[in-house]
């Protein structure tokens, strides 16, 4: 449904993208993932055919974005970063506002206004001026105006940057709930979101693309080695000593010293099963084993790591 | 066509933002104003005019207030519609509203002609707040109507020029204030480089004088619609439009 080939982007001398490849297919949803400043919104921008490419293709619903924009803009719903609104308009004629540009007509139109704020829910707002709305809905108003020609591709930038937390599960499960059949990419910063919105998750750093995979799968790469979290009462050194001693450990640290009980972060080969040696060699020493749990890598130190690795 | 819809929200953001009225209640107060003053001095002029015994007839209301009536309203409106035009394009460009308007399936020339009919609509406002004026004086004395008629719709030509060079000013920045002041400087420039006119050459004072963007209502408001005048306006419109729209298509090549 969306597909980039090797886009390139300067602005003036500064490059924001370089060589960014990707395709998404009908149906996913993508996570476009990547600290402030990697090139989330200028490869969006692109995409919605509001900024040209110093260089490269994309494709949305097999129309060229630079050659057939119009016919891209027919077929995207697009929710830019802070929403920008005319705030003299009351929500409802807005969203016919909307609706007519988009081609919509008559009753045909009426009707799909009433019921995208039913879905959005912001009809109990419909005659409110969207300038004295609050952020959330706001935020729920632009869901609206992206929805309400019923797109095939949904692109949103940061859609819950700025919001607070009961807007922002909010807003989520909209967003979980609206799309539906849609080819949905959505750029974000927070980890958390990406892993609980996407199946997929493209990564992007510096305006390069650093990782492409399932959030699960990613995680399970960089993963070369297991850790495992542990709660032992007994002497620091002696502990951290015997621990190290152990077949298959790597590296101990320590992470915690409270009243004589030590918490330590152990990395083993992956290949490795440890927790057996390791509890026997804490009893037979006489110490007390108070946790023994694995730590797995979280998404955010994935991406960390991913970030961290690729600068020069 | 997507020009209804943007021409319906522009004319709409005028009045929710009381442009309209501002604009209206003060063109209509200066208009106002000057008919009382073109009418009192026409009164004291037939006055002395009785007095001295000679033929009132040589008085003649078309000459003494209608045509410098028209003209000043000009000049009004030269100083007013870089106001309605300023906050075309500039304003959503610095909400950033355009950004939106410009993923939405519509072409660069359908937006600029709905915001273009929005302001030419409240200048129509503008040039009809003249009519009640007109009618007064049709009490005074016998005026002839062709050269009323001839005069508003000289008025409303001139009108979509200006509106034209200031929506180019208005799309190539994002400053509002920006925009009024650079469309009213060149308007400004566009009507004074008629008075060098007579100072230059012949080969050049022809060229100046008719470049001069106000001395071209001179005939509409003598009662005659000569097509070189309705042609330069019309020129001037469609060659703003026309960079204007260059300026707009020119963000998907520039970035």
């Amino acid at each position: 449904m969306i597909e980039v080939e090797s886009l390139t982007k300067y602005y003036g001398p500064v490059q924001a993208l370089a060589d960014v490849s990707f395709t998404i297919e009908k149906g996913e949803v993508v996570g476009f993932l990547g600290p402030n400043g990697a090139g989330k919104t200028t490869t969006i921008k692109i995409l919605t055919g509001f900024l040209p490419a110093t260089s490269g293709r994309a494709r949305v619903a097999g129309y060229d974005v630079f050659e057939r924009p119009l016919e891209v803009k027919r077929r995207i719903g697009y929710l830019p970063e802070n929403v920008p609104f005319y705030p003299e308009m009351r929500v409802r004629a807005y969203l016919d506002f909307v609706a007519s540009l988009k081609g919509l007509v008559g009753k045909e139109r009426k009707k799909r206004v009433e019921k995208v704020m039913e879905r959005c829910r912001v009809a109990d707002m419909a005659n409110k001026l969207i300038g004295f709305l609050s952020r959330g809905y706001k935020q729920r108003v632009g869901l609206a105006q992206a929805l309400v020609n019923d797109p095939e591709v949904l692109i949103f930038d940061e859609p819950t940057v700025g919001l607070d937390p009961t807007q922002i599960i909010e807003i989520r499960s909209l967003i979980r709930e609206l799309s539906g059949a849609r080819t949905v990419f959505l750029s974000t910063h927070i980890l958390s979101e990406a892993s609980a919105l996407c199946q997929r998750v493209i990564i992007i750093n510096q305006g390069r693309i650093v990782a492409m995979d399932t959030s699960e799968n990613l995680a399970g790469q960089l993963q070369k080695t297991a850790r495992l979290l542990v709660k032992v009462e007994g002497p620091k050194e002696t502990v951290q000593e015997g621990l190290r001693c152990l077949t298959g450990v790597v590296r101990v640290q320590e992470k915690a010293f409270v009243e004589g009980i030590g918490s330590y972060l152990i990395e083993t080969e992956k290949t490795e099963e440890i927790r057996k040696a390791l509890a026997r060699a804490v009893v037979s020493n006489g110490w007390g084993l108070l946790e023994l749990r694995p730590a797995d890598l979280t998404l955010e130190e994935v991406f960390i790591k991913l970030v961290s690795e690729e600068q020069p | 066509m997507h020009i209804l819809p943007i021409f319906k929200r522009e004319l709409r953001a005028y009045f929710a933002s009381s442009i309209a009225y501002v604009v209206l209640g003060i063109f209509a107060l200066i208009s106002g104003y000057f008919f009382y003053i073109l009418v009192y001095s026409f009164h004291l002029d037939s006055l002395r005019a009785t007095m001295s015994r000679m033929m009132p007839q040589g008085l003649n209301l078309t000459e003494l207030v209608l045509r410098p009536f028209f003209r000043n309203s000009s000049v009004t409106l030269l100083f007013l519609l870089p106001v309605v035009t300023m906050r075309l394009f500039a304003e959503e460009k610095r909400v950033g509203t355009a950004e939106l308007l410009f993923t939405y399936p519509v072409r660069d020339i359908e937006v600029l002609l709905g915001k273009f009919l929005a302001a030419l609509i409240l200048s129509i406002g503008m040039v009809a707040s003249l009519l009640p004026s007109l009618v007064i004086l049709a009490f005074i004395g016998p005026i002839e109507w062709g050269p009323v008629a001839t005069g508003l719709f000289g008025l409303l030509f001139q009108a979509a020029a200006f509106i034209a060079l200031g929506t180019l000013a208005s799309s190539m920045t994002e400053n509002q204030i920006v925009a009024a002041i650079s469309a009213f400087g060149a308007l400004l420039i566009l009507w004074v480089i008629g008075w060098v006119g007579n100072l230059a050459g012949p080969p050049f004072s022809t060229v100046i004088t008719h470049i001069s963007v106000i001395d071209h209502l001179d005939s509409f408001a003598k009662g005659v619609i000569e097509s070189k005048d309705l042609i330069y306006y019309m020129n001037f419109t469609i060659l703003f439009s026309f960079l204007a729209l260059r300026v707009l298509e020119s963000k998907r090549w520039r970035g």
